[in-house]
């Protein structure tokens, strides 16, 4: 007995619901958690999903949240779609919050229209060089980018957290936090009293700049064909080096942004908390996102919800708030297995041969 | 004087070196084993942190039970735990055939959250940590002058160093077993042929391996800490990920390569308790640097596993 997998695309008006039914079996999967700790689970998945949403301030704050997640997301579903396998957007939004927050205590004096491009800027530079030794040895060497990427989100945490050991550490307070930014670098508030900032419309432009890169240039369909098969793109006529080193900038770049967007949006100093794994849950929205770039808001808006769920149900219930964590993690590899759908049915029985 | 001085200065070096190469002996081991048979587990950072909880929460549970051997218990269960997160993984990227490093991924992130809510279910929210009596260090040959501290190591180290290392090494070049995951490894449709269970080598191989990163990540709660902290694993198994680049996909280079970033590790927490005012985050991050630079530089000579990141579908 076993399972077999077997290739038999599924018929188109199912993929978007494939999603659905992740987050469904997620749910499904997650209620013994949730009884563990002796809470009805409707009642939890009430307070996660629903009771946020209810009032004014906690679903703006849904909006905070899903800010990062909304660039990380993109980021890392730029470059998928591309064929590069990005595990860095971690050690680039670091890199890019460490090249915001450089320029930004520089801003002193400098007008908003100046200063806050300035430190956007920054951020993307930054992420685009975090971004570019190993995209680099990928087109130069052929050296697979997976690890090359994973490991250097260490080291940019190092860096992070050398910097604010020695130079920016508080000489007051002697904590590992840098300087505030110059106030005129600060991202302005989008609605009075919440932190919903600049930054939401900023990852909302750049999602719509990257569907129409994706989805309606000459280069987005160049993009395609290398992620689906490098070697048919390169019969193709395809530079298949330079597209995949412009994939994987642009998305080290976009993961920059996340970073400057949340120093100047949300915390103004440099610590080295500013991400609590961004960068990783930025795979997560990709891929409950199917890789395009309308799925990737949505899920990214979905994320968001369930971070801020996992305190309302915390505060709520008493249930421990990694509950969230433990839901969005599930929710990846539910939605990786769900989406094989796309293309093969499952099979059970004996193995043939 | 200052001869003496630096003697017993190597020697703390030398011991603390193995202390701190121990758990990453262990889950590097388990990498070699896993990427030779052509799956990058990257579950390895969540799973040596999922080992750690369990292996800590079962032995204080036994404790509280009152029952003797609550160290061999928290040992148990850890390794039961990795076998469970094994099986995970092998389903996900065997039979199922999905994108390793996104598995991969998704199963750290999911042990660690699993660790995390599990600590606050099992201790609640107290301010004091929690902590029990760790396994104790002992040596083999007594108490020796001089060297002596060398040698006082746990049970754990001296099983790596002794048993593991040799016993791994036999395994993959010596035994059926290796040979059938070198073969699925490198080339999965040549060992189907042959008659070898692909599916079945590397069910076998990654939940092996699975458990070895396991035990790596309870050994620093059960024997090193005698505690479980959120921060516990703090990167220990991308280090490992690296070291298994670095050694080459050898257990025995895999042995050196811990050693040695267990000797920078422990030289660079010593240059600080000295009060050394020296960038060490710069030493921490060595090891990932160095093993970038090792790929940079040998480029197209690297020998991957021919079957690295490959699903085996019949088709």
């Amino acid at each position: 007995m076993g399972i077999r997998v077997e290739r038999a695309p599924a018929p188109l008006w199912i993929r978007p619901l494939l999603p659905l039914l992740a987050v469904l079996l997620t749910f499904v999967i997650t209620a013994g958690l949730v009884m563990a700790v002796g809470v009805n689970p409707f009642t939890a998945y009430y307070y996660f999903i629903v009771e946020p949403l209810a009032g004014r301030v906690s679903a703006i704050e849904v909006l905070v949240k899903a800010t990062p997640l909304l660039l990380t997301g993109a980021a890392v579903t730029f470059a998928f779609v591309g064929g590069y396998w990005n595990i860095g957007a971690e050690g680039q939004l670091y890199a890019g919050a460490t090249a915001a927050t450089a320029v930004g205590l520089l801003m002193e004096g400098v007008p908003s229209w100046l200063a806050i491009p300035a430190v956007v800027l920054a951020g993307f530079v930054a992420g685009v060089l975090w971004a570019l030794p190993p995209a680099l040895m990928k087109v130069k060497l052929a050296i697979d980018e997976v690890v090359t990427t994973l490991l250097l989100n260490s080291v940019a945490l190092f860096g992070v957290s050398a910097l604010l050991n020695g130079p920016w550490r508080n000489p007051i307070s002697q904590w590992p936090q840098s300087p505030e930014i110059a106030a005129s670098a600060i991202f302005p508030r989008l609605i009075p009293r919440t932190r919903l900032h600049l930054g939401f419309l900023l990852a909302i432009a750049i999602i719509l700049v990257l569907w129409f890169v994706i989805n309606r240039t000459a280069f987005g369909l160049r993009m395609r064909a290398v992620g689906l098969g490098p070697r048919a793109a390169r019969f193709a006529g395809i530079r298949v080096e330079r597209t995949v080193l412009t994939a994987a900038l642009v998305s080290g770049g976009i993961a920059g942004v996340a970073g400057a967007s949340q120093l100047a949006g949300i915390h103004y100093s440099l610590i080295e908390a500013i991400s609590p794994g961004y960068g990783y849950t930025g795979i997560i929205v990709a891929t409950l996102g199917t890789l395009n770039m309308v799925g990737v808001a949505l899920a990214a808006l979905f994320i968001g919800l369930i971070d801020t769920g996992a305190q309302t149900v915390s505060r709520a219930l008493g249930v421990p708030v990694y509950l969230g964590d433990v839901i969005q993690a599930t929710l990846l590899l539910v939605t990786l297995s769900v989406l094989l759908f796309q293309f093969y049915r499952i099979r059970w029985g004996r193995r043939a041969g | 004087m200052s001869g003496e001085l630096l003697l017993t200065f190597a020697v703390g070096l030398l011991a603390a070196t193995l202390r701190v190469a121990t758990p990453l002996l262990y889950a590097t081991i388990g990498e070699v084993l896993t990427e030779r048979a052509g799956i990058l587990n990257l579950g390895i950072e969540g799973i040596m942190f999922l080992g750690a909880f369990v292996g800590f929460a079962a032995a204080a549970q036994a404790v509280e039970a009152g029952l003797a051997g609550h160290l061999w218990v928290g040992l148990a269960a850890a390794v039961l735990a990795g076998v469970l997160m094994g099986l995970l993984m092998a389903f996900l990227t065997v039979t199922l055939g999905l994108n390793q490093h996104v598995s991969g991924l998704g199963i750290t992130l999911l042990a660690t959250a699993l660790s995390l809510y599990g600590f606050r279910l099992v201790f609640g929210e107290s301010s004091v940590l929690p902590s029990i009596e760790p396994f104790g260090q002992f040596s083999v040959f007594g108490d020796l002058p001089v060297l002596g501290p060398i040698f006082r190591q746990y049970g754990l180290t001296y099983l790596a160093f002794l048993v593991l290392v040799p016993l791994s090494w036999w395994v993959l070049y010596r035994s059926t077993f290796g040979l059938n995951i070198r073969a699925v490894g490198e080339n999965p449709e040549a060992a189907d042929a042959a008659g070898v269970s692909v599916f079945r080598v590397r069910y076998a191989a990654v939940i092996l391996g699975a458990a070895l990163m396991a035990v790596g990540g309870a050994f620093l709660s059960l024997a090193q800490l005698g505690a479980f902290s959120p921060g516990l694993i703090a990167g220990r198994g991308w280090v490992c990920i690296a070291l298994v680049i670095f050694a080459r996909w050898d257990p025995v280079r895999a042995m050196w390569g811990a050693l040695l970033f267990g000797g920078v590790f422990a030289l660079q927490l010593r240059l600080q308790t000295l009060g050394l005012e020296l960038p060490f985050e710069a030493f921490l991050a060595l090891p990932y640097l160095v093993t970038i630079g090792v790929l940079a530089l040998a480029g197209r000579q690297v020998e991957y596993p021919g079957a690295y990141l490959k699903p085996y579908r019949r088709e």
